[in-house]
């Protein structure tokens, strides 16, 4: 069996272990990450895309809020690339108590978040399409958080802190000889290859995934997940982030994101996060609350629904997972039970995935007797050296001085098919779902209907992929993008969908196709 | 125009037939009827289906497997499929519309009929049956076997020759006639453009000097005896010309295979079909969306019609529903699972029951709201629950019908034209 050597192996390639492994690289050690599919495949990326500005935690979780405040300003700096600046609002409904707006004030000054109550008028001149029934606003800085870019954007600066990542890379088993984690055995899902990776320390960042994980090393972690659901809709509804000002329920914020709007979002215990169902009544609900804060919510296009799974760590059992902190937690196996060489991460939020990680290679120098500083507060990330946010209108921008230029291959997304070869350049995507995570392939109205033809040719040719291999890479994404668009589909996205059938099914006739 | 033709009236007056939707069963049906001499008026919220499928007349494609001739496959098909709308039409109904479309079509060149199916090459590749082709597609018969070459045109997104070459030399076809494949990529000048649809190559392949340098380009690339594929995008209403002209300067046998949307040989059968609508003196309203009717003891009366924001009604004599199906809005699904046909709000048949999932988990299963839409009589008029006829002069024809699936069948054309036939024929039997 082939064998690895390093110091630190990080289990999980979301937002903790993307963070972690840059961090512990940064700081010297020589590192690997493993994680079983393509990066930011878990709950990173089934989120909102929300980057907390604190508001949400202010009256109710302060601890996580006065992380969330400090770790906003720095990611603002180290990740502008990966951020959309469009602030945030807090409203009170019609259907909420504007006497809320008092707790929140005090919650949001107690745990500094930047906060400033605003005009009603003016709230609806920025944002016409709210309701206007609206008592009471308060802006925050919120904002938006690509998930995709922001973990590829980690693992490259590891990467070029010799850090070794390897996607589809399941982990088998964890090897403890005397008490001592001293590596893992992980399968090569690509190509059924099994390799050996010894380690001096392994950190589990699996997230919601991290009960599992710790107990291939015969450890009992609790995580509690929690499933949120969320529902793009087809247009910037609000160009603000929008939360309701009242207790944290479901359905209660939409983010602007990209060319979409996303509602989020539920929180109902489940036992396993990877199965994660996401029921009409939910929608329903969502789409209801949507309509509280945007009339006509209703009206606009459901795109998709999916479902994430917060990690909540949890020392007992809990009733309701909204009780349970939203920061994160530490955990020394050698201290807790008796086990050498293994760390724990978990708990948290995207917002937070920073701190997270400089908490966990802390704990890590501390195993391995050495100090060594973080630095990941300090040093931005590739693509944001020059603090600039992320904007909106940035392709149309590049695309705008030599207008057809280039072809572009996604309309809605206006993705170039140079955006597309530099991203499978950079990238080594197994398949066209995680093209679709690099450059939001077919993630607009039309959900793939005319890009994802014309990228499988791109694939094909670009990659020199046979036949098989490109047929496969259709058929699987239309399989999958199924999953998520089946459950709310009506009105005029049912009738683009079947737009899309008549292309590839009638047009097409896909189901033909040579296996 | 002759004086003896009936001359288009302008407004929203009274005509013999009215017919909604301007897809290829609509336009079927109201040619044939201005044909007969009746004054006829379309209305279409815009163009139709034309401009999106194939300009392939595909009346069975698929049934079981792929179907090599229809007029065999489909007394077995109706058979097993008793709602099937193809059990009201007969085989020599369906023959006859292909004829008529074929006549009508005279400067297409359209081949084939029921006895066999062509298997021409999709944009992806796949060797797909139809029934009748325009000549600038019928050297793509792969059941004739040959070496193909696949030309590429730099600009053009919605094709992909290598991908399509790759899956053509392994598709199934009929017989064991071999079949190799090759491509050959071209860089047509574009001037500053760099992604240009097809449509406008089609505008720029009726330009001689851009076909000079096409020629140019290609003729030194060809080994004799090479079958020639080019996406469809060989010109508009000059496409004929230009793909005489290509074979004839080539040297070689030249067809075309259909792109993503639009579909260029879906435009020229439109525009073959809405001049010949008008040369007999219909009435092609473009941007009408019917949203409501007036009725009178069983009898449509009139169809109100939003135009440019004002509300107009037309008043006929019998009226054609041919809306089609999801994708053009002849059908709509809200959020609760309710299925509604918008204009008459016509009792739907095909639905899924009470509790079944509309939507099956596989993608490519047989989903249960697929086969949704109106049921009509043998009169082709749209019934409700008791079968009996909704009004005694509204027919029904298309994408609309309930019991189809013709995407999966490769039956969407041949349903959509059969039925306006029928449509037509029910209508004048009943004058």
């Amino acid at each position: 069996m082939p064998t690895l050597e390093t110091e630190v192996l990080v289990v999980g390639g979301g937002s903790t272990g993307a963070g972690v492994v840059r961090d512990a690289a940064m700081r010297g050690f020589s590192t690997v990450l493993v994680e079983r599919g393509d990066l930011a495949t878990g709950t990173t990326g089934r989120f909102h895309g929300l980057l907390h500005s604190g508001g949400r935690y202010a009256v109710k979780d302060p601890v996580a809020a006065r992380e969330c405040v400090v770790e906003n300003a720095i990611l603002r700096r180290i990740a502008a690339d990966c951020i959309e600046d469009t602030g945030g609002l807090f409203v009170s409904t019609r259907w909420d108590d504007p006497a809320f707006g008092d707790e929140f004030l005090r919650g949001c000054r107690e745990t500094g978040v930047p906060v400033d109550e605003v005009p009603v008028a003016e709230v609806l001149r920025r944002e016409p399409r709210l309701d206007r029934g609206i008592t009471r606003a308060f802006a925050v800085p919120d904002a938006n958080l690509d998930p995709w870019k922001l973990v590829s954007a980690c693992t490259r600066s590891a990467s070029e802190h010799a850090a070794r990542i390897l996607p589809y890379h399941r982990l088998l088993g964890l090897e403890v000889h005397d008490g001592k984690v001293v590596g893992a055995r992980v399968n090569n899902e690509l190509t059924g290859e099994e390799l050996e990776i010894r380690a001096e320390l392994v950190i589990n960042a699996s997230g919601a995934w991290a009960g599992q994980i710790a107990s291939l090393a015969g450890c009992v972690v609790t995580v509690l997940p929690g499933k949120g659901i969320m529902i793009a809709m087809n247009h910037r509804l609000v160009n603000t982030v929008v939360n309701r000002c009242k207790p944290p329920s479901d359905g209660d914020i939409i983010v602007p994101i990209r060319t979409v709007s996303v509602i989020g979002t539920t929180d109902v215990r489940v036992a396993d996060p990877d199965e994660l169902e996401v029921t009409p009544g939910e929608i329903d609900e969502m789409l209801d609350e949507g309509e509280k804060l945007v009339p006509g919510f209703r009206e606009a296009r459901a795109l998709r629904v999916w479902a994430g799974a917060r990690p909540l760590y949890t020392p007992e059992d809990v009733a309701d997972t909204r009780e349970v902190s939203r920061t994160h937690t530490v955990l020394d196996h050698a201290k807790r039970d008796g086990v050498e060489g293994f760390i724990t991460i978990t708990g948290g939020k995207t917002t937070t995935f920073r701190l997270m990680a400089e908490h966990a290679v802390d704990a890590a120098c501390e195993k391995l007797g050495v100090v060594r500083e973080c630095r990941t507060h300090e040093e931005p990330l590739p693509g944001s050296e020059e603090e600039r946010f992320y904007w909106l209108g940035a392709r149309v921008r590049a695309q705008e001085p030599v207008p057809n230029s280039e072809e572009i291959i996604c309309e809605c997304e206006l993705i170039t098919r140079s955006h597309l070869t530099e991203a499978l350049a950079h990238g080594r995507p197994t398949g066209l779902d995680d093209v679709r995570r690099k450059v939001r392939l077919a993630m607009g109205p039309c959900q793939g209907g005319f890009c994802i033809y014309r990228a499988t040719g791109v694939l094909h040719e670009f990659e020199h992929l046979d036949y098989r291999a490109a047929n496969t890479a259709l058929l699987d994404f239309l399989q999958e993008r199924w999953k998520g668009v089946q459950p709310i589909l009506h009105g005029d996205q049912f009738r683009q969908a079947r737009l899309d059938d008549w292309i590839f099914q009638g047009l097409l006739a896909v189901e033909h196709l040579p296996q | 125009m002759t004086a003896t033709r009936p001359q288009p009236l302008v407004g929203p007056a009274s005509y013999d037939t009215v017919v909604i939707g301007a897809g290829l069963a609509g336009l079927t049906a109201a040619l044939r009827l201005a044909e007969a001499g009746q004054r006829v008026a379309v209305l279409a919220k815009g163009v139709g289906a034309t401009h999106i499928a194939p300009p392939t007349i595909d009346v069975l494609g698929y049934a079981g497997g792929p179907v090599g001739s229809p007029a065999q496959a489909l007394p077995e098909f109706t058979a097993a499929n008793p709602e099937h709308p193809y059990r009201q039409l007969s085989i020599d109904l369906l023959g006859d519309s292909l004829d008529w479309f074929k006549a009508r079509l005279g400067d297409h060149g359209y081949r084939g009929g029921l006895d066999e199916n062509f298997f021409v090459p999709t944009a992806i590749g796949v060797a797909k049956p139809t029934a009748l082709l325009p000549e600038t597609m019928a050297a793509g018969d792969l059941r004739r076997g040959g070496r193909f070459v696949f030309v590429g045109l730099r600009g053009l997104k919605d094709f992909f020759p290598a991908y399509l070459a790759e899956n053509v030399a392994r598709a199934p076809v009929p017989g064991d006639a071999s079949v190799t494949t090759r491509v050959v990529e071209l860089a047509p000048p574009l001037g500053e453009a760099r992604d240009v649809s097809s449509a406008g190559f089609a505008r720029r392949f009726e330009r001689a000097d851009f076909r000079e340098s096409v020629l140019a380009a290609l003729g030194r690339n060809l080994v004799p005896g090479e079958l020639v594929g080019f996406p469809a995008v060989l010109g508009l209403g000059g496409a004929r010309e230009v793909w005489r002209e290509l074979e004839a300067r080539l040297g070689h046998q030249v067809f075309e295979v259909p792109t993503l949307p639009p579909s260029v040989p879906g435009i020229r059968v439109w525009e073959t079909m809405t001049s010949a609508l008008r040369r007999q003196g219909a009435r092609l309203v473009i941007g009408s969306t019917a949203a409501g009717a007036e009725m009178s003891n069983g009898r449509l009366e009139g169809v109100v019609a939003h135009n440019a924001g004002r509300p107009l009604t037309y008043r006929a004599r019998s009226f054609v529903l041919a809306t089609g199906g999801f994708p053009s809005a002849g059908l709509e699904l809200d959020f609760s699972g309710q299925v509604r046909e918008p204009v008459f709000d016509l009792p739907l048949a095909g639905l899924p029951g009470q509790n079944e999932p509309r939507f099956a988990t596989d993608y490519f299963d047989e989903h249960a709201l697929s086969r949704a839409g109106v049921a009509v009589d043998a009169s082709r008029r749209p019934v409700n629950l008791e079968g009996a006829p909704v009004y005694e002069n509204l027919y029904a024809a298309g994408a609309t019908l309930a019991g189809a699936v013709p995407w999966r069948e490769g039956s969407g054309n041949g349903l959509s034209l059969g039925s306006g036939y029928a449509a037509a024929s029910a209508i004048l039997e009943a004058a």
